[in-house]
């Protein structure tokens, strides 16, 4: 029970594997991506893990620490730690390659699902596109525009849990800034990709991505707003896949 | 393609009649927290309950729309928690079939014994 | 060798998933509930003789505690219910945890209101 050191338990294996643990030098100012680091380079370099920038702006090191994903960068290890005990585990909800390394592709592959991709028509003869900054629909987007893909919201949701097919609120999320996009031109094909239970249907409004969202984006208001947005086309019946 | 689409239109409509009803009901037991309150002090009877609703066309009206707000409401909660909780077995229809049914009829039932009074 | 862990109670551990674990629980209670509600209710088809005597069911104890029970029930699921209904058709404000704050509030006051009620 040293004050000097970390007791820190890391998943190692795949799907199948085990927590082990390892002694970490405690220090001031250390985050969870300082441990791990740590770990691999003094401690057992088969530890296989992602990071980049290290700053906060790229989303490659989230993780699961303690239970909750969190970007390892940006978590200082004394706003985290049980006593002198961490716990750190791949992102859940995806499959894991090796040790923290997750399998980002079905992740990627909803936003596409999600026709969460922008398609304009104008070309470079054409004139700019003109959008106003303060108009509500710019508004709208720009809530859910910094999205850099981290996965965090992904791996806090119970409803992606439970249903493999949901979209998940980041692609959700995405999809409505597009949306909110006068520019884009498959706003048809988009509503048609959102509705349903794969869909903004089957969320429950439980709040986790929102809570986990280390860029304070709201998944769950755009979700709502999706929700609205296809029930007015189901209910009017005029935009929805008359051929 | 054809088929996701319907289900999605479908799934629209429920999220939307959910929606909807549940304002409906919002209001209903808004009041009948208040009506319960009201009626519980000194203890409940027949006799009182049938002296307030009995003959009683804006009860019966109020309730009736209750009932039906009801008839909406449930059913689609109980399916998308069964549809949730047990993926793989086909009981949601059913059961919340079943529900909406036993609402329907044992509710309309009710409204029209408080608002006879038996004296049918 | 075990299996990669999963999302567990510390994931959920925040103030919104307990409102949505509040709203389910008793809109599941209350969807049980409310066939036999109507049934009692129906027996009022028998007249106020006939809807006495299957009134008296319910002075036992158990009947009791039970009116008391859904009556928190109600008042939770009609609070959350509209907190619900704010997220997703009024402007965004957050996940209304203040709104999470009062309906807990207005259950604990509902199920106070009752027992003041019924002596």
């Amino acid at each position: 029970m040293s004050k000097a050191h970390l007791k820190v338990k890391v998943w190692r294996g795949a799907e199948q594997g085990e927590f082990v643990e390892y002694l970490v030098p405690r220090n001031p100012n250390q985050t969870v991506l300082d441990v791990v680091t740590y770990i691999q380079r003094k401690l057992d370099p088969t530890l296989s893990y992602r990071f980049a920038c290290r700053v906060g702006m790229c989303g490659s090191c989230a993780m699961t620490v303690n239970g909750v994903a969190r970007w390892t960068c940006r978590t200082h290890v004394s706003q985290i730690v049980q006593g002198d005990a961490l716990e750190i585990a791949p992102l859940n909800n995806l499959p894991v390659i090796k040790d923290l390394a997750t399998d980002m592709r079905e992740f990627f592959n909803k936003w596409k699902g999600a026709v969460g991709f922008f398609k304009g028509e104008k070309t470079r003869y054409d004139d700019f596109a003109k959008v106003q900054p303060d108009s509500q629909e710019r508004q709208l987007a720009n809530a859910g525009i910094e999205c850099i893909g981290c996965g965090v919201c992904y791996a806090s949701c119970e409803v992606v849990e439970s249903r493999p097919n949901y979209l998940g609120p980041a692609a959700l999320n995405r999809a409505w800034t597009l949306t909110n996009d006068v520019r884009d031109i498959q706003q048809l094909e988009r509503m048609r990709a959102v509705a349903g239970d794969v869909g903004c249907h089957a969320c429950h409004s439980q709040g986790s991505c929102t809570e986990a969202c280390p860029k304070s984006i709201a998944p769950t208001a755009g979700i709502a707003g999706l929700k609205k947005l296809v029930a007015r086309a189901a209910v009017r019946g005029s935009k929805w896949g008359k051929p | 393609m054809g088929q996701a689409m319907n289900q999605g239109v479908l799934q629209a409509k429920l999220w939307y009649a959910q929606r909807i009803s549940a304002m409906v009901l919002g209001i209903c037991v808004a009041v009948h927290l208040v009506m319960i309150f009201y009626a519980i002090r000194g203890g409940l009877t027949a006799q009182e309950i049938l002296g307030r609703t009995q003959g009683n066309v804006l009860f019966a009206f109020f309730y009736e729309v209750f009932v039906l707000a009801c008839f909406i409401h449930a059913p689609i909660g109980i399916s998308n928690i069964l549809q949730e909780t047990f993926p793989k077995s086909a009981i949601a229809k059913p059961v919340a079939g079943a529900l909406g049914l036993l609402i329907l009829i044992l509710g309309s039932a009710a409204v029209l014994g408080v608002y006879t009074g038996g004296a049918l | 060798m075990s299996s990669r862990p999963r999302l567990d109670s510390r994931a959920k551990s925040h103030l919104s998933y307990f409102a949505y674990a509040c709203h389910r629980f008793s809109g599941l209670l209350l969807a049980s509930f409310i066939p036999l509600h109507f049934l009692m209710l129906s027996q009022s088809l028998r007249g106020a003789q006939g809807f006495e005597q299957s009134l008296a069911l319910t002075d036992l104890r158990v009947f009791k505690f039970g009116e008391w029970a859904l009556v928190i029930l109600l008042a939770v699921h009609l609070a959350g219910g509209l907190r619900v209904l704010i997220m997703e058709f009024g402007p965004w404000n957050g996940l209304r945890k203040g709104w999470i704050q009062l309906s807990t509030l207005f259950g604990i006051a509902c199920g106070l209101l009752f027992l003041y009620f019924a002596n």
